[in-house]
């Protein structure tokens, strides 16, 4: 069994009661954080609500009307009954989501899948990629690590995005990077006029990280193709695939390895993701047909 | 504690393994530079006669485009090399360099460097090889950054 298996059997926070049944979430907030992304703060309508949940864990969100669909829990896992999520509206689903107002009813289950290897990381150096939304499921861990923050070695968060209209989390990560104990640096695709910043892929960005390849953990969540780059990077690094985690998605229905439609090479995304070591997907990794 | 050049050059992933005969000579062709914000480092159609290894700051890579002005099209920062115009015929810069704040570099010799590589075709093999590979990595990237991996749903 790997450390991220024992530490995932080992969580206590798997969900209780019928995992397929929606439980009612009022909204309590809503976000904006770019054009198209959105936050949405919810606390449970009844007492007591989901069970807690670990930092890369997903709910399955059902817009009443519109459907169902998985999305990472983006808030911080100490503060619970608040669940924060932020979606980006690409679709039918999403986009009823990003239209809900404050007092709105929504129906919540989970939480599921796997979490972030963050008891692993205790003691090692951590760096995390994310690019675009992907920095979403990623904040749970941040939260965690900063919170614990003495376990942990040098911590890095390198962030890519579209442009500076797309980053998330703007101002939190400026808080961030003055607490000095956090090294953060972001870069964009496309930075217009007003632009001080970095300006290339997130792949860039790792040359100036500190960290010791063979004492580190690294996360990293955005599109594929950029996960692929990240981590072809990371090994040349020498960081070994084991201590390379990526999350992966796919569409998915039921949460709970019933159904079958996340199926994902000998794995089912939803129970046995979406965080895998990287080592345990590489033959299906990026593949199209997987 | 002050560094010397040739320790600089030498702790440089990029020098890495070199012969210590050839980062002696690299090192002669150096000297410390520094660049105020918005100050250009170089401009598209000069002579590329040098090369710099970024210490501190941000440089942009910039493209000037008619009515959308200076479009910058990546940065190099602390631990990057920036240019290789100085090693390929017709030896100019191809962009615009601007410092995008107070930076701190070594400026090498490029005419210098390859007189030398000329002479001297195992140094010319070593900066070969390392330029090919900077070359390659920004052209990577480069591809990365045009297939706009962001835009649309989750990729
Ligand atoms: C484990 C997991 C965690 C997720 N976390 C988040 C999150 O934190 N925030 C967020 O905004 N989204 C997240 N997603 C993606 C989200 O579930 C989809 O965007 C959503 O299902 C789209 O539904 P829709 O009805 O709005 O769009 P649809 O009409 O179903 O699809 C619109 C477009 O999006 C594409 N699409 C749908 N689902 C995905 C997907 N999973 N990946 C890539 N493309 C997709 C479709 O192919 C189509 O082109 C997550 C997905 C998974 C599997």
């Amino acid at each position: 069994m790997t450390a991220h298996a024992i530490e995932l059997a080992a969580n206590p926070r798997a969900p209780a009661g019928n995992p397929m049944l929606p439980v009612p979430y009022r909204v309590e907030r809503v976000r904006r954080e770019t054009y198209d992304t959105f936050t949405l703060e919810m606390v449970p309508a009844q007492a007591p609500g989901l069970a807690a949940f670990l930092p890369g864990q997903f709910n399955m969100l059902y817009a009443f009307g519109a459907g169902e669909v998985p999305i990472s829990i983006s808030g911080d896992p100490n503060d619970c009954p608040i669940l924060l999520h932020t979606i980006r509206a690409v679709g039918a689903v999403t986009k009823a989501l990003c239209a809900l107002k404050r007092g709105d009813m929504i129906g919540l289950r989970g939480p599921f899948g796997s979490g972030w290897p963050v008891k692993q990381a205790v003691d090692q150096d951590v760096v995390i990629l994310a690019g675009g939304i992907g920095l979403a499921p990623l904040r749970p861990a941040l939260y965690h690590l900063l919170h614990d923050r003495r376990k942990y070695r040098r911590i890095s968060l390198l962030y890519g995005a579209r442009t500076p209209e797309d980053i998330l989390y703007l101002r939190e990560l400026e808080r961030w990077r003055g607490q000095f104990d956090l090294e953060i640096d972001v870069t964009v695709d496309r930075g217009g006029a007003g632009w001080r910043g970095n300006v290339g892929v997130v792949t860039t960005l790792l040359p100036r990280a500190t960290f010791d390849p063979a004492g580190t953990i690294a996360m990293l969540c955005g599109p594929e193709v950029m996960m692929r780059f990240c981590v072809l990077d990371l090994r040349k690094c020498g960081v070994p695939p084991q201590r390379i985690f990526v999350s992966v998605e796919r569409n998915m229905q039921c949460g709970t390895g019933f159904c079958g439609h996340c199926q994902y090479g000998p794995a089912f995304i939803c129970k046995d993701g979406p965080v895998f070591s990287f080592d345990r997907v590489e033959p299906i990794f990026g593949k199209a047909e997987v | 504690m002050i560094q010397t050049l040739d320790s600089v050059i030498r702790e440089h992933a990029f020098f890495k393994d070199l012969e210590e005969h050839h980062i002696q000579f690299i090192a002669g062709c150096a000297t410390n530079v520094r660049f105020q914000e918005d100050q250009f480092i170089f401009r598209e159609g000069d002579d590329a006669d040098h090369f710099y290894f970024v210490r501190e700051g941000l440089v942009s890579i910039e493209l000037l485009v008619p009515r959308r002005g200076a479009v910058t099209v990546q940065t190099v920062g602390p631990g990057d090399v920036l240019g290789w115009s100085w090693l390929a015929p017709p030896y100019r810069w191809h962009f615009d360099g601007r410092a995008k704040c107070p930076t701190r570099a070594l400026a090498f010799d490029g005419k210098c460097l390859r007189a030398k590589c000329e002479e001297d075709h195992d140094l010319g093999y070593e900066m070969l090889k390392r330029f090919y590979n900077m070359a390659f990595e920004r052209l990577d990237a480069t591809r990365l950054q045009l297939l706009d991996i962001y835009d649309g749903p989750r990729d």
